[in-house]
């Protein structure tokens, strides 16, 4: 190295300094920041709520001999219907995309929808007609039936995508079929397997609407119970801290179980699509299984919605109300989408083009509501607001920024793949070719990331306008959303007013999953192109 | 038409200095190839001189104007240079013709330049279609009309046959060879393949753990590269031991004529002799050998079709040696194949 005068070292550490700023765009840094912040504001306040009590009530309450009970409760639960939830959607997945099953189209579309109809719907569906469908076998049942899609839906776009040639090699080394299937494609597909398993134990661990129709306690009906109850906030929280807790175990078991393997890709030979098994005389018997799987998940809670609406109207037409919750629930879930997709953009644009250790983590946070059931956020925000700042305390800011920190993840998932077209080295190129910074912005980031931002939007808006939990926790007095409006009439056993509400949201959110399973064929075509 | 220079550039990354004090002349009009091994800092040169990042030190002129010298930092898109990156880096949401015309005003979009520009690299009949739509030379056919849109004074390529397949890569080099040539733009052309370097350029640079080690005409860096690490990096060689005399080096092949001086005052070093410059022929008879001739047996014969490169076990005293002889694609032998050798022409010295 040349000897540097020491101002000369100066001026080259301005330098840097200076093209560090251009590496290191500001109104990302904080825009990144903020998503953490708000991530982890609630949970902040959740231990700070729950220290409050000191350690003393906070041992009482966990020793109390319910928790026992609503732990064992919780646990027999999420892993009986993770199982059945795997086995079903590992099934169906490999029936679809991997044989000559007739109607194959039609399946696929079916199967996935009954991600468009919300578990608390499905719980009515079912009680509605059968009253005694109530405890922990009907719970296991119709968790299991409206989360199963959440396991179809990865494993499918895996078997889709399956290199055949992988399969062919195992089997030319002397491997037959089934120990080919077991040892090769199992394999490849066990990160989609265990990925959807997280999905459906997690959900499991935040659903309370379902588990209250069904008279089921779980820990967060429990919790729920307490504070809108019980006015307990403190007990509320202690019992939510265990409940981010088992959050937290489950994820880390995810990462333990999947952690290695995963990534692998083959080299950059050509794909081949892989040929599909012949049914032969299990044909019918695997018709049999689809349509049994589709009647129940998606014919029943359908057919009961479609009866109590034909049906169900001793009360007059729905009112004018169901305008007014329609209204209410577009203008949260739009504000919570633009909101939330706003600070995806500066999360997934630093995890992409910056990648450190600092902007991994933040990341990893924006991940974090994934696991953290809405209850939680609620609770943590009102514990917040309540001590801090009372005029957002049952406010539509409130929830707004509990819908936009609950969903975040879905809207970064929606955005970072955009994000990953619009290469840095595109944008230099634009440079290179006359236009400035803002130009750039315009003509080549802004139309490339377009598209995310659109799914980001739609994911957000839709999960927004489903969603109970937090929303009666946090919602203004007097003001009603559809699915509050439903489980008020529920509640009563209104049954008939209910259905129109339910009609609703199952209508809004039945055209993403519509898309999600067009998508998957998408993508098997563009394999089969390559 | 203007002329490139970049000076003493210095440029690192997390400590680790990547550019070395880079001297680079460009004359105006002519095409310069930068030689490297992948990670010697090709890419960050080439980077400098576009603009998109700043060098710690040293300057970059184009044309008599600074771009970069510390004080000053001409934005990218205020210094008419073109960039051609490696994958071509086509806007995959802009369809061809909107890719080419991205650097142009409006009006010039609207005017019949951008279907010139098509025409000129020979994809006239493409511009309604998507990037994807392309195969990998007609990406870089429309890079390379993109870039020279706005008539840039300079134009960077980086490594911009690499990703071809070898038959189309010839092709399109010449292709694009004789446009640059038509257009006379000044160009920069970063490759990390020797033989690219050699027959496309007008000069060729090599640039190794960031400094330029040496830069002349092609045949100049051919003839004489600086160290055996260049001889060995430019081309197939023999490095032998010799005697210096008198424009003259005695070696195992007899005396040769030495081209340069000889290096020091020592009066016996390695000379350096490229393959083609052995002659082989089949041992036959028992004849005595020439002056300077040696006996030797075929190990190995790399056939390529147009020449094959024969390594041979030669008969010296001393230890033994293998040497390395290029010959036609129908003069290609056998291992095993007793041989004669008899070197011819100068031999380099090497430091």
């Amino acid at each position: 190295m040349s000897t540097f005068a020491p101002t000369e070292q100066i001026a080259q550490r301005l330098n840097h300094a200076w093209a560090d700023r251009r590496r290191w765009p500001l109104v990302s840094v904080a825009g990144a920041t903020l998503a953490a912040g708000a991530v982890l504001l609630p949970l902040a306040f959740l231990v700070v709520q729950a220290q409050r009590s000191g350690w003393g009530e906070v041992e009482r309450l966990l020793l109390r001999h319910s928790v026992a009970v609503l732990l064992w409760n919780t646990l027999r639960l999420a892993l009986a219907c993770t199982l059945l939830c795997g086995l079903l959607g590992v099934g169906a997945a490999w029936l679809v995309e991997r044989t000559d099953v007739p109607a194959r189209r039609l399946w696929a579309v079916l199967l996935v929808l009954p991600l468009g109809i919300p578990d608390f719907v499905v719980g009515f569906g079912w009680i509605s007609i059968d009253p005694a469908m109530h405890g922990y076998l009907a719970s296991v049942m119709v968790m299991t039936l409206s989360l199963y899609p959440l396991v179809y839906l990865p494993v499918a776009s895996g078997l889709a995508n399956l290199d055949g040639s992988l399969e062919e090699a195992a089997r030319s080394l002397g491997t037959g079929p089934w120990r080919a299937f077991a040892r090769v494609t199992l394999r490849e597909i066990w990160p989609a397997v265990l990925g959807g398993c997280l999905l459906v134990t997690l959900g499991l661990l935040a659903e309370y609407g379902a588990f209250e129709i069904l008279q089921y306690q779980t820990f967060t009906v429990e919790i729920f119970t307490e504070f809108k109850l019980g006015f307990d906030t403190v007990g509320a929280c202690v019992l939510s801290l265990v409940l981010v807790a088992l959050s937290v175990a489950v994820l880390a078991g995810e990462l333990a179980l999947s952690g290695r393997g995963r990534g692998f890709r083959p080299g950059p030979g050509v794909r081949r699509i892989a040929p599909r098994v012949a049914l032969e005389r299990w044909r019918i018997p695997a018709l049999t299984g689809l349509a049994a799987l589709t009647g129940l998940a998606l014919g029943v809670p359908l057919g009961s919605l479609g009866y109590w609406i034909l049906h169900g109207g001793s009360s007059t037409l729905p009112s004018s109300s169901i305008l007014t919750a329609a209204g209410h629930t577009a203008i949260y879930s739009a504000a919570a989408a633009v909101l939330a997709t706003l600070l995806a953009i500066p999360v997934s644009m630093l995890a992409i083009r910056h990648r450190n250790r600092l902007t991994l983590l933040i990341e990893r946070i924006s991940y974090l509501p994934m696991a953290l059931p809405g209850l939680v956020i609620a609770l943590g925000l009102v514990s917040f607001s309540v001590r801090y700042a009372f005029s957002l305390y049952e406010s539509s800011t409130e929830l707004i920024v509990a819908y936009a920190i609950l969903f975040l993840p879905l809207a970064v998932v929606g955005v970072r793949p955009a994000m990953t077209q619009a290469s840095p080295r595109l944008e230099e190129v634009g440079r290179s070719l006359g236009s400035n910074r803002t130009d750039v912005f315009r003509r080549i980031t802004l139309p490339l990331i377009a598209p995310g931002l659109g799914a980001a939007f739609a994911l957000v808006f839709i999960s927004t306008s489903t969603e109970l939990t937090a929303t009666l926790l946090l919602r203004p007095t007097g003001v009603n959303t559809l699915a509050t409006q439903f489980w008020a009439y529920t509640t009563n056993f209104s049954y008939g007013a209910a259905a129109p509400y339910a009609g609703l949201m199952v209508a809004i959110s039945a055209v993403p999953a519509y898309l999600l399973s067009r998508r998957i064929r998408t993508i098997s075509r563009i394999g089969a192109a390559r | 038409m203007s002329s490139l220079s970049v000076e003493g550039l210095w440029k690192g990354y997390r400590e680790q200095p990547v550019l070395r004090g880079v001297e680079l002349e460009v004359p105006a009009g002519s095409l310069s190839a930068v030689l490297g091994l992948s990670g010697c800092g090709k890419t960050t040169l080439l980077r400098v001189i576009a603009g998109f990042e700043r060098p710690e030190r040293g300057t970059v002129t184009l044309g008599g104007v600074t771009l970069e010298d510390g004080a000053t930092y001409v934005a990218p898109e205020r210094r008419s240079v073109g960039y051609v990156p490696q994958e071509g880096a086509l806007f995959p949401h802009l369809d061809v013709a909107a890719n080419v015309g991205f650097g142009l005003s409006r009006a010039e979009r609207r005017g019949s330049t951008v279907a010139q520009l098509l025409e000129m690299v020979g994809i006239g009949s493409l511009g309604a279609r998507l990037p994807h739509e392309l195969s990998g030379g007609e990406q870089q056919r429309v890079a390379l009309a993109r870039a020279l849109a706005r008539r840039p004074q300079a134009l960077l390529l980086d490594e911009p046959f690499s990703s071809l397949d070898a038959s189309l890569r010839t092709h399109v080099r010449e292709e694009v060879h004789a446009l640059l040539r038509q257009q006379g733009v000044t160009t920069v052309l970063v490759t990390h393949d020797q033989e690219e370097a050699l027959s496309m350029a007008d000069h060729v640079a090599v640039l190794r753990d960031g400094r330029i080690v040496q830069q002349g005409a092609p045949a100049e860096l051919y003839e004489r590269p600086a160290d055996a690490g260049l001889a060995g990096f430019l081309g197939e060689v023999n490095l032998l031991e010799a005697e210096f005399g008198e424009g003259t080096a005695a070696t195992a092949l007899g005396v040769l004529a030495l081209r340069g001086a000889p290096p020091g005052t020592a009066g016996h070093g390695l000379v350096m002799l490229r393959p083609e410059q052995l002659e082989v022929s089949r041992h036959g008879d028992d004849a005595p050998l020439p002056a300077g001739g040696l006996r030797g047996q075929v190990e190995q014969c790399r056939y390529y079709g147009h020449d094959a490169l024969l390594e041979i076990r030669a008969e010296a005293p001393g230890p033994a040696r293998t040497l390395l002889a290029r010959v036609t694609g129908e003069q290609a032998l056998p291992a095993g194949t007793p041989v004669r050798l008899r070197a011819h022409g100068p031999v380099t010295p090497i430091a």
